[in-house]
């Protein structure tokens, strides 16, 4: 499986609520990917030189979606493509979630802001009793209808105006939440919770790590996060989230 | 493409080592290849400039490490990487097994540490030694010997004592005059120099209202710093014999055109990797139209040719 950069094309893209657009993309990169990836998404400009993150969202054969927040001027570019508009992207990058390696027959997922959309993907593939906990600042939600197809589906809300009123952590325990594995994917301080939840109720969890990147491949070591042992390509208590992760074993990170 | 080869000579020697063409990466945009090998055929780089490597593993600073900037980027890596033990039984085994030369950049808290790398790769498959003394990110050793032209000359001097292979001292342009720096490595022994490292930079967070670097300060680098490399290269390859490398904001063939023009021997693609990762090959294919286009039969004539 090897990483492909490529001018894809555009086939739809539409605002799901302010500030947060969904784009399709028709792209061989689709072909490669698994739940959990993500790719580099190129801005036309040189001024603005590093490629944008941005995680897979759902996968067909030849196109995949993106489900992305306007964080500054490269993703308001973005966010101005039309169907048949071209768009630099390399990827699949990442190691995606391990969902062969764990037991999946009542896994949780969790989903935090923009760290929402990998969990579509990954909800369709898993077959079991799913749980999928998202949380929103307030009712401007997204992606929540399509996710509760596939399985129950709880919400927390900052403000209280849909849901739990709080995090996803404060969800979980008011209902009592528990299941065979957890997949997270959220802000840092989210990951931090869903560890110190995963370690009391005794369930492994799978949690996909955020950082500014620059290269993306692996090379810079511009994104790296603390684990708790030696790593094996660095030597040092640190992995490269762009490549060793995002998604690595709760466990296994100093959050 | 063999043919154009053959009849326009992108070769270039630096030191005595020959180049199959001026293009290489700098140092920390690159790891070893090992990644941008599933993008460019390494084989066809002049040479592979590797990340800093010093005598143990260095972790690195606290994240963010990077941010963008308009038209470049800042860094505070802070010099993260395995140390010489893995990186001789990993990165040049790796590097080996491919046709290109080897520049092993070199890091180190104290001159010892640094005499230790340079002895260890004594007996390796490396080409050059291109000696870190100018990384902004790092609080001891590395800039402190690339800021004042004394302590230049004598870590030059040292190192060049124990090295087997050519020595490039990369300089900091954070200094009053890149001049002194330069004249101080060559009067030192220095083979080469390369040039220039990052600037140190800040950029601040108006969201959050803090440093968008967690290392508070970092090193600028990509095409926004290009005039200022063009022009310390300008300047060095005036006050000093020995070959230069220049680099800072490489783009395209045409700055590297600049650089090549205003004295450097070779060049290397930096930042820019992050934005494509073909951009050193763009670079070498865009030297041999410029080469065609303008009847330049050896990339050597343009080396310095603007006074």
């Amino acid at each position: 499986m090897g990483k492909i950069r490529e001018t894809a094309k555009v086939i739809s893209q539409e605002m799901l609520v302010k500030d947060i657009y969904s784009m399709w993309i028709e792209t061989d990169i689709a072909r490669e990917s698994v739940p959990g990836q993500f790719i580099s998404v190129y801005t036309k400009s040189e001024a603005r030189l590093l490629p944008r993150p941005i995680s897979i969202c759902e996968i067909r054969d030849d196109a995949f979606r993106i489900v992305y927040r306007i964080a500054g001027a490269g993703t308001r570019e973005f966010s101005a493509y039309k169907a048949g508009d071209s768009i630099d992207i390399l990827g699949p990058l990442g190691n995606g979630f391990p969902v062969s390696e764990a037991d999946n027959s009542s896994p949780v997922l969790i989903g935090g802001g923009i760290g929402i959309p990998p969990m579509l993907e990954l909800a369709k593939q898993l077959k079991g009793d799913k749980t999928i906990v998202v949380g929103y600042r307030d009712a401007d939600m997204f992606l929540d209808k399509e996710l509760e197809k596939y399985g129950r589906l709880i919400i927390a809300t900052d403000d209280g105006s849909v849901g739990t009123k709080g995090n996803v952590i404060d969800a979980m325990t008011e209902q009592d939440i528990s299941g065979s594995v957890i997949y997270a994917c959220g802000p840092g301080p989210m990951l931090r919770g869903v560890k110190a939840f995963s370690e009391k109720k005794g369930i492994e969890a799978y949690i996909s790590m955020e950082e500014r990147m620059a290269c993306g491949v692996g090379a810079c070591l511009g994104c790296v996060c603390r684990t708790v042992n030696t790593d094996d390509h660095s030597k040092v208590k640190n992995a490269r989230i762009c490549k060793d992760g995002p998604v690595f074993k709760a466990s296994e990170i100093d959050l | 493409m063999e043919t154009a080869d053959n009849k326009y000579d992108l070769s270039v020697n630096v030191a005595g080592v020959t180049f199959k063409n001026p293009v290489m990466e700098g140092s920390g945009t690159f790891g070893s290849g090992m990644e941008y090998s599933e993008f460019v055929d390494l084989n066809r780089l002049g040479a592979v400039v590797t990340k800093g490597v010093a005598n143990v593993p260095w972790p690195g600073n606290p994240t963010p490490r990077v941010c963008e900037v308009y038209g470049g980027m800042l860094n505070a890596i802070g010099l993260q990487n395995p140390g010489i033990d893995t990186f001789i039984e990993r990165d040049l085994e790796f590097l080996k097994d491919h046709d290109t030369k080897v520049i092993v950049n070199v890091c180190g808290k104290t001159v010892e540490d640094y005499i230790e790398v340079v002895e260890r790769l004594s007996d390796e498959a490396v080409d050059m030694l291109e000696i870190n003394v100018s990384c902004p990110n790092v609080k001891e050793g590395a800039i402190a010997f690339g800021q004042k032209a004394d302590a230049l000359y004598n870590i030059t001097e040292q190192i060049k004592k124990k090295a087997k292979q050519p020595v490039i001292m990369k300089l900091s342009p954070n200094v009053t005059d890149i001049t002194e720096m330069a004249r101080a490595a060559e009067a030192a022994g220095a083979d080469a120099l390369s040039l220039i490292n990052t600037i140190t930079a800040m950029k601040i967070d108006i969201n959050k209202r803090t440093f968008a670097l967690a290392n508070k300060t970092g090193g600028l680098s990509g095409p926004a710093i290009k005039p200022v490399a063009v022009r310390m290269v300008y300047q060095t390859a005036q006050a000093v014999k020995i070959p230069i490398i220049g680099m800072g904001g490489i783009a395209n063939a045409e700055d590297a055109l600049e650089f090549i023009m205003a004295g450097a021997s070779a060049v290397a693609v930096g930042a820019m990797n992050f934005h494509d990762p073909y951009t050193t090959v763009k670079v070498i294919d865009g030297l041999k139209d410029y080469m065609e286009k303008n009847h330049v039969g050896e990339i050597r004539e343009l080396i310095g040719c603007v006074k």
